[in-house]
C-alpha cells in the first residue's frame, strides 16, 4: 500500500490532499484479467505481487508511487520540480483539453516525477516518467524536469538513475518535443563529464525520442523482462517493410542479445541490483 | 505559401539534393566513406572539403538524384550505420580543429528491421551528446526535410540554419494526420498545426538564420558560403569550453520552463 510517510515534501503531486487522491491509479474494480493468460487476477494480489502476474509471470506496467514505493528508501523521497506545467508552444488545437484529462487521470500537470530519494540508503537524483500520461510522451515539461534534475545531480555529486517509459516525443508540443531530446542530452553529457554514475531502468515501452536520447545515453542500461524497446514502434515498422515482425522483436531480451541492454532485471531484484551498482561507483581511495 | 505548400516544396522532384551544395559552396571535397563498425551507409555523404583555403568537414543526408541513386541512399533515410559514420567524421574533424558542416535533408531515420537490430535508437543518442560536446563548430544546415529525430542526429550545433522552404517537424504530417485526427488523410492541416515551416521555426529562435530561395540557388549557395566563412571565424575564435558551453545553453533554454 502506498505509504504516504514516503513523501517528506509537503504540497507534492503525488501525496494529494486527500484519501481520494491517494491512489489515483489502482484500479478501481477489484479483479483484473491478466492479458497474457487471461486469469482473473485479485487486484490486490497483484499489487503485493509487484504487479506481475502470479500465473504466467506478465509484467503489468507499475505506475510512478508504486515504483517509487519499489526503488526508494521508505520515507526518502522528496519531489522536486512537482509544478512545471506547460505553456503550450505552438498553440496546438485541442492540447489544452488533452492536458486536462491527462491532469485528471494522474494527479499531477505532467508526465515525469523527479527529485532525490536513498537507495538502500544511498543519496540518489531519481526521475520516473509516468506511462498514464499521454502515453509518457516528451514535450517541454518532461524535458526540462529530467534536465534539470540532471544539472542537480551534478552540482550535488549524486548518481542518477531514470526510469523510462514513453511512446515517443509528445507531438502537440512540436519542434520543441523534438528539442528536448538534444537538452536532455546536453545534460547527461554534463553530468556524466562530471564522473557520476547514470542508470537507467527501461520499462515497457520505451520507444521514439526517449530511446534515440536519454535511455540510451545512461552508463548502465538495465531493462525490465519483456519490455518493447526501439526506436520505430513496431506498427511504423511493419507499414514500412509490408511484413509481419517476428515474435519477441525489439523485446528487451533481443536488446540484450544485440548488445544494447547490459542486463535484464526482474522487478523483485531491481532495487538490490540498482543499490549494489551505485555502491560499486562509490569513489573509494584505495586501488 | 502555406506550410503544406511548402512541405511539398521541400520534397519536389528536382529540389537540389546536399550535393549540389556541396559541389557549389566548396572549392573541394574528398569523400570518406564507412563507419568502422558495420558498413558504409550511401544515406549519410562526408568528407573533407575546402573553402577558401581551409578545410572543413562536410556530412550530408543525401537523397539521391535519379531513381537509381534514390534506392542506392535509401532515399535519404539512415541506418545507424550513417549515423555512426557521421559522428565518427566529426570526431576526426575535432581531433584537426577544423570545423564542421552539417546539411540535413531525410524524412526521417530508417525504420526497418536491421535498423532496429543494430541499434537505431541508440546510434542517434550517441550523436545527440557526442555533437553536444564535440570541441570543434559545428553549424547545421536544413536543405529540404528535416524529419524528427533522424535530421536532429545531424542539427546539434552552434548554429542551425533553413533554407527558405525547408521544414523540420517532430513528426511527419502524415504520422500526425493519423495518430492525432485518425485521418491520413489531413496532411494540410497537419503541416498547419505542427508549425513545421522556416518562418515558424526562426520565429520560435530554434533555427538563428534562413536562407532566401527567391534569388534562386545560385544565389543561395553564394550566401551560404559567405555566411560559413563569417560564422566559421567567429566560432573558431571561441575556446572550446566557451564553445561546448554556449552551444548547451543554446538548446537548454528551448522550451525552458520556469516554477
Ligand atoms: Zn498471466
Amino acid at each position: 500500500m502506498l505509504n504516504k510517510s514516503m513523501f517528506i515534501k509537503p504540497r507534492n503531486a503525488l501525496e494529494g490532499d486527500g484519501q481520494s487522491n491517494a491512489q489515483p491509479s489502482i484500479p478501481e474494480k477489484l479483479c483484473r484479467a491478466c492479458p497474457a493468460c487471461k486469469a482473473a487476477l485479485f487486484s490486490q494480489d497483484l499489487q503485493e505481487n509487484l504487479m506481475v502476474c502470479p500465473q504466467c509471470g506478465h509484467y503489468f506496467r507499475m505506475d510512478v508511487e508504486s515504483r517509487l514505493r519499489l526503488l526508494a528508501d521508505e520515507g526518502s523521497f522528496a519531489e522536486l520540480y512537482a509544478d512545471l506545467t506547460t505553456q503550450d508552444p505552438i498553440a496546438f488545437p485541442n492540447y489544452e483539453k488533452k492536458l486536462a484529462a491527462a491532469r485528471k487521470a494522474t494527479g499531477r500537470p505532467d508526465g515525469v516525477v523527479c527529485g532525490t530519494a536513498r537507495i538502500e540508503g544511498q543519496e540518489t537524483a531519481i526521475f520516473v516518467m509516468d506511462p498514464q500520461f499521454m502515453m509518457g510522451s516528451m514535450g517541454t515539461v518532461v524535458g526540462e524536469k529530467i534536465t534539470k534534475t540532471f544539472e542537480m545531480a551534478a552540482e550535488r555529486g549524486l548518481p542518477v538513475l531514470g526510469v523510462t517509459v514513453s511512446g515517443g516525443a509528445r507531438m502537440q508540443e512540436g519542434i520543441f518535443s523534438l528539442m528536448q531530446m538534444a537538452k536532455t542530452s546536453g545534460a547527461v553529457l554534463r553530468h556524466s563529464q562530471a564522473g557520476l554514475l547514470y542508470i537507467a531502468l527501461l520499462t515497457d515501452p520505451t520507444t521514439g525520442g526517449v530511446t534515440a536520447s536519454f535511455a540510451m545515453e545512461a552508463d548502465i542500461v538495465l531493462s525490465e523482462p519483456r519490455a518493447l524497446i526501439g526506436f520505430a514502434g513496431p506498427r511504423v515498422i511493419e507499414q514500412t517493410i509490408r511484413a509481419k515482425l517476428p515474435e519477441g522483436f525489439q523485446r528487451a531480451e533481443f536488446l540484450l542479445e544485440k548488445g544494447f541492454v547490459d542486463a535484464i532485471v526482474p522487478r523483485n531484484e531491481q532495487k538490490k541490483t540498482i543499490a549494489h551498482l551505485i555502491r560499486l561507483h562509490e569513489r573509494r581511495k584505495e586501488i | 505559401m502555406t506550410a503544406y505548400e511548402r512541405l511539398c516544396a521541400a520534397r519536389a522532384k528536382g529540389r537540389p539534393t546536399a550535393r549540389a551544395y556541396i559541389d557549389h559552396v566548396f572549392d573541394s571535397f574528398f569523400e570518406l566513406h564507412g563507419d568502422r563498425l558495420f558498413g558504409d551507409d550511401l544515406a549519410v555523404r562526408g568528407g573533407i572539403a575546402e573553402l577558401d583555403g581551409k578545410s572543413i568537414t562536410v556530412v550530408s543526408i543525401e537523397k539521391g538524384e535519379d531513381t537509381k541513386e534514390k534506392i542506392a541512399r535509401n532515399f535519404g533515410s539512415p541506418n545507424p550505420e550513417g549515423y555512426r559514420k557521421a559522428l565518427r567524421l566529426m570526431k576526426q574533424a575535432e581531433k584537426f580543429h577544423r570545423p564542421v558542416f552539417c546539411l540535413v535533408d531525410t524524412a526521417g531515420a530508417y525504420c526497418g528491421l536491421g535498423a532496429e537490430e543494430r541499434g537505431q535508437g541508440s546510434a542517434i543518442a550517441q550523436n545527440l551528446m557526442g555533437m553536444m560536446g564535440l570541441k570543434t563548430p559545428i553549424v547545421s544546415l536544413l536543405i529540404g526535410e528535416g524529419g524528427s529525430g533522424g535530421a536532429l542526429a545531424l542539427a546539434v550545433a552552434d548554429e542551425v540554419w533553413m533554407m527558405e522552404n525547408a521544414v523540420y517537424s517532430v513528426i511527419s504530417p502524415e504520422g500526425a494526420a493519423s495518430i492525432l485526427y485518425k485521418d491520413a488523410g489531413q496532411v494540410e492541416r497537419a503541416a498547419e498545426e505542427l508549425r513545421i515551416t522556416a518562418q515558424d521555426l526562426l520565429r520560435f529562435q530554434v533555427v538563428e538564420r534562413v536562407i532566401p530561395e527567391g534569388e534562386g540557388f545560385e544565389a543561395a549557395y553564394a550566401q551560404i558560403r559567405a555566411l560559413l566563412q563569417q560564422t566559421m571565424a567567429r566560432l573558431c575564435a571561441m575556446d572550446d569550453e566557451t564553445l561546448t558551453r554556449v552551444r548547451y545553453e543554446r538548446f537548454r533554454k528551448i522550451g525552458g520552463l520556469m516554477e
